[in-house]
């Protein structure tokens, strides 16, 4: 994976100088608590002041057999005191909990890092469900990285013996014990740790005290241990960071939030119509605890209902908002459609997962985007908006309610299960740093001759929203298509030529209501544009600035109104010499590229369920250089999986 | 239903300037000038009453009430509709669907609308028949009904319309046919029940299933083959000559004969609407061997789903304040010093 990463990047944690950053990756079985454990340790990260970004890598299964390969749960943390905006590429420390979190973790491990294993763990049975045929803590296969192994488990059992705690819930303590040896290692307070304990067994007050005993062993273990070797404590300087107010945030807590602010602004009430589903379920659980903020949730009894009864919502004059993960998105396109023809707001969020069908329901994907896009019968147009990042998805979920409610349209919202579950440290905005957009019903008729004309549209080609109830303005709404001003059923070849092309202005006129595209990172004009969107945001900042760094003329753009594109984005394009686009999929927004402005997007795909390494990307862009005097750029190398094949060509 | 401000309209109101695309003698028509009868007597304000649709013929309904109407998508007017009530209570709202959109493609919502209650009307026309489509034979087609997608005949047993409302837990159950005087007095009992009110009405289909129900619709066929229900009445049909008796041995219904009017001896069952276990029954109750149960067949109210949701709603808001601010910076926070 890391293969290619230039020499400084790769190598390990050096004991003497603290290091700028930091990967730990915490594996467990799926019962061990390494999501907790890993949460936690981001909690004391955060407090410690370093920037960091996580990415939580857990099984399908709820309960997968204990002990097997499949079973692995894994947390992983950057952290430093630099910028950091990915989750890192290999792991300078892996914490493996049993053979099966080894196995399936520690080839990602960076040569020559330190592999912490729970001697307790590597049992004839287990090594078994872990398929290894001999030890590998004793037959020297883990020779290339540095092992430190000792019986967390026997270890966990004596800190918490005091407790009277049976055997298995003994046990359960090996993660605080693992967090309190990680704590040392990093240097890090305790107490908040504590605190947290405390009051989440508020009601088991020995299992509390059981899990800080362990915690503290832990601590106390790398303290006053007699290791030789590799266990070294490291104390890493606070980041510089804008003053303020910080906490961190996931993604599916930043949606949640920016759809709640979004509402407000609008001067709304919300109704969020959703159907579980991995990894969309999290925001219907959000929402669901802000009712004072004027929402109401609704746990339909599929995806369809839940779409549907959003678009109830926002005919009777709520925003209404639905969300889900690709395969639900897929049986909400038909009533997407009934918005798109009724032109009413409406907000639906993609968290996309792998595909096509339930594909890989907790991994990571960029593939919906075309479903996004283009996605439904008809034409059908709606603007589709991507954040980037954990903290970007609640400017993105604000500005979706906004172009919801000012233009009268379904809205679609990408984030993915990399974003969703991501953690990152995010500064607090102040709500009245926000312009509102309040919402404008119609109250009185607003044709000649004392008329109602449902369907009459402004200068922006949006028709009025009228709520049932009010007085004297009955109308009736629905599918079919509609004569222009009155909205009556009208068939006539000229009349769907008109609203066809008045529905595609409307949402064309969504670029002149979006900021202009800027570019993050790099020049306007150059030799290489690496554009991105979504969340592959860190891995190409990160690997621009590489790139930037040893000399190469790169630049980094990152678009975030992928549908309608911003307008100047097609002459910004064309201002460099060649342009690479990475994605989580097979090259569906180098396609929208090419389509849209004719330029030569060149992709560069990945769609194994993770996110990019920085190192990847690093590589393409360094191919790009290779070999050229003085970095001049040369060709990109076409993915020949995207060029018309030979034999197309000849038919 | 609702506590609305009672209004006075006339039938001529709650017409609309739409053009009727029915076919001639289709039995809409009449389905729906019996409605707009109705809103006028139950006081209905046209600005207060939404009428949500899905697609079928029966769908096309809110194009012609001069009232607030969404014609939506196929099967999914329940969906909708529950969006609406959650969102504006104060709403009366009438559901419009039919054998194929609230039976087949829609099967799923019309039983999660009535599990939850939602206070709403239900009409659906049952043609036993898709019309729109032109023809083919519906969820609720007879055994052997002929039709372009079944040209020797279907082989499916039809879905009961009333039987699978009650099964979903319905709370009012009703039956009428498009003609049929008595279909607004039903609609208003539909109307007066708080809480999702399922109205079976069979139409007739006169393009692809013509007369259909002559069975028991037609004039010589009506007298006994209808057995009409009242709340508190013995359940006589026949011009009173027979009634529904229940048969102690097998606890089933059974028809009895009543002479000279003496239906107490023959041992003829007093309608009861709050009686579950005899709906069950009724609904049941085969066509041929038994009369066609019409009109309020059960109606026994229980808390509805917006006045739960809402209610929680509230309860969760009592006491607190809406803060954005505070909302953001909720959970650990720290602060990064100048
Ligand atoms: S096809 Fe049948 S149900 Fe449809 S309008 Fe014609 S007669 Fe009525």
């Amino acid at each position: 994976m890391a293969s290619s990463v230039a020499a400084a990047d790769t190598a390990p944690i050096t004991h003497t100088d603290a290091p700028e950053a930091v990967v730990v990756r915490f594996a467990g079985d799926s019962g061990d608590g390494m999501q907790l454990t890993g949460g936690q340790f981001t909690l004391s990260t955060a407090l410690a002041g370093n920037d960091l970004a996580t990415f939580p890598d857990f099984p399908a299964e709820i309960r997968a057999p204990q002990g097997t390969l499949f079973g692995v749960s894994a947390f992983q943390i950057n952290f430093g005191s630099t910028d950091i905006s990915t989750a890192g590429d290999a792991p300078d420390v892996l914490v493996a909990m049993n053979p099966a979190a080894l196995k399936t973790n520690v080839e990602a491990l960076k040569p020559g890092g330190l592999i912490i294993a729970d001697t307790g763990e590597f049992t004839k049975r287990n090594l078994e469900k872990a398929k290894y045929d001999s030890n590998p803590i004793e037959d020297g296969s883990l020779s290339k990285w540095d092992l430190l192994a000792f019986d967390i488990s026997a270890l966990t059992i004596e800190a918490v013996k005091p407790f009277g705690l049976g055997n298995k819930e003994a046990l359960r303590c090996k993660n605080m014990w693992t967090l309190g040896l990680a704590l040392w290692m990093f240097d890090r307070d305790r107490q908040p740790i504590v605190d947290w304990l405390n009051s989440k067994f508020a009601k088991k007050p020995e299992i509390a005290e059981a899990n800080i005993a362990a915690l503290n062993a832990g601590h106390a273990y790398g303290e006053t241990a007699e290791i030789a070797g590799p266990l070294r404590k490291l104390h890493l300087d606070p980041v510089q960071q804008t003053p303020g107010l910080y906490r961190t945030i996931t993604g599916a807590e930043a949606v949640s939030l920016g759809l709640v602010a979004g509402a407000q602004l609008a001067g709304l009430q919300m109704f969020f119509g959703g159907y579980p589903i991995t990894p969309a379920s999290a925001i219907l659980h959000n929402l669901t605890k802000m009712k004072e903020f004027g929402v109401t949730t609704f746990q339909a009894e599929d995806e369809i209902a839940a779409i549907c009864s959003a678009i109830g919502a926002s005919y009777a004059g709520h925003l209404g908002v639905t969300s889900s993960s690709g395969p639900g998105i897929a049986l909400k396109g038909e009533a997407m459609g009934l918005a798109v023809m009724t032109e009413l707001p409406l907000v639906i969020v993609n968290s996309q997962r792998g595909g096509p069908s339930t594909g890989l329901p907790t991994k990571t994907e960029q593939s919906d985007l075309y479903q996004a896009i283009y996605g439904r019968n008809g034409d059908t147009p709606l603007p589709v908006i991507a954040a980037r990042s954990p903290s970007d998805a609640f400017e993105c979920a604000i500005e979706a309610c906004r172009i919801a409610v000012q233009f009268m349209t379904p809205v679609m919202l990408l984030t993915d299960g990399y974003i969703g579950n991501a953690a990152e440290p995010w500064k607090v905005p102040d709500p009245n740093d926000y312009d509102p957009f309040p919402a404008k019903f119609l109250t009185e008729k607003n044709g000649p001759d004392d008329t109602l004309l449902p369907y009459k549209r402004d200068g922006h080609g949006v028709r009025p929203w009228i709520k049932p109830g009010t007085p004297g303005l009955m109308h009736r709404i629905g599918g079919i298509e509609k004569a222009i001003d009155t909205g009556n059923l009208d068939y006539a070849p000229t009349t769907h030529q008109a609203q066809t092309d008045a529905r595609k202005a409307k949402v064309d006129g969504v670029a002149n209501a979006v900021p202009l595209q800027d570019v993050s990172l790099g020049n306007t004009s150059g030799k290489l544009a690496v554009v991105g969107w979504g969340s592959t945001f860190g891995p190409i900042h990160q690997a621009v600035r590489r790139a930037r760094a040893k000399g190469m003329d790169v630049s980094h753009i990152h678009v975030r109104h992928v549908w309608p594109l911003p307008r100047n984005l097609g002459d910004l394009l064309r201002s460099y010499k060649k342009i690479l686009v990475p994605e989580m999929n097979t090259g569906q927004f180098k396609t929208v590229l090419r389509d849209q402005f004719l330029v030569d997007a060149q992709p560069l795909n990945k769609v194994s369920g993770q996110p990019f390494a920085i190192a990847e990307i690093e590589a393409a862009i360094a191919a790009f250089f290779d070999n050229i005097p003085d970095n001049e750029g040369g060709e990109v190398e076409p993915n020949r999986s995207q060029l018309p094949s030979v034999k197309a060509e000849n038919q | 239903m609702n506590e609305m401000t009672t209004i006075t309209t006339t039938l001529k109101d709650w017409e609309t300037d739409q053009e009727v695309r029915w076919c001639p003698g289709c039995g809409d028509y009449a389905i729906l000038k019996a409605v707009q009868r109705t809103l006028p007597e139950i006081g209905a304000d046209p600005a207060n009453t939404v009428f949500v649709s899905g697609i079928g013929c029966s769908s096309r309904f809110p194009y012609y009430v001069e009232s607030y109407g969404f014609h939506t998508i196929h099967g999914r007017a329940p969906a909708f509709a529950t969006g609406i009530k959650l969102s504006n209570p104060e709403l009366d709202v009438w559901l419009i669907t039919g054998d194929g959109d609230g039976m087949s493609i829609g099967g799923n919502h019309t039983m999660h609308v009535i599990r939850r209650n939602l206070n709403c009307q239900i009409m659906l026309f049952n043609n036993e028949i898709y019309g729109l489509t032109k023809g083919q034979y519906s969820p609720t087609s007879r055994v052997g009904t002929s039709s372009p997608s079944t040209p020797m005949g279907s082989v499916d047993r039809p879905a009961l319309p009333c039987a699978f409302a009650l099964g979903s837990g319905a709370r009012f159950i009703a039956r009428a046919y498009d003609v049929s005087k008595d279909l607004s007095g039903v609609l208003k009992a539909a109307h007066a029940h708080k809480g999702a009110a399922f109205i079976e009405i069979f139409q007739n289909c006169i393009v692809y299933n013509k007369d259909r129900f002559d069975d028991f619709t037609a004039k010589a066929n009506a007298a006994g083959n209808q057995l009409w229900l009242t709340n508190g009445e013995p359940m006589l049909f026949n011009k009173g000559t027979q009634g529904i008796a229940l048969d102690q041995e097998s606890l089933t219904l059974k028809v009895v004969d009543v002479i000279d009017g003496d239906w107490q001896s023959a041992g003829v069952i007093v309608h009861d609407v709050t009686n579950r276990s005899v709906a069950h029954m009724l609904v049941e109750m085969p066509f041929g061997p038994f009369p066609m149960a019409l009109g309020v067949i059960y109606d026994d109210p229980r808390p509805t789903y917006e006045e739960s949701v809402l209610g929680q709603d509230a309860k969760a808001r009592e006491g607190k304040v809406a803060d954005l601010g505070k909302l953001l910076a909720k959970g650990q926070t720290w602060t990064v010093g100048e």
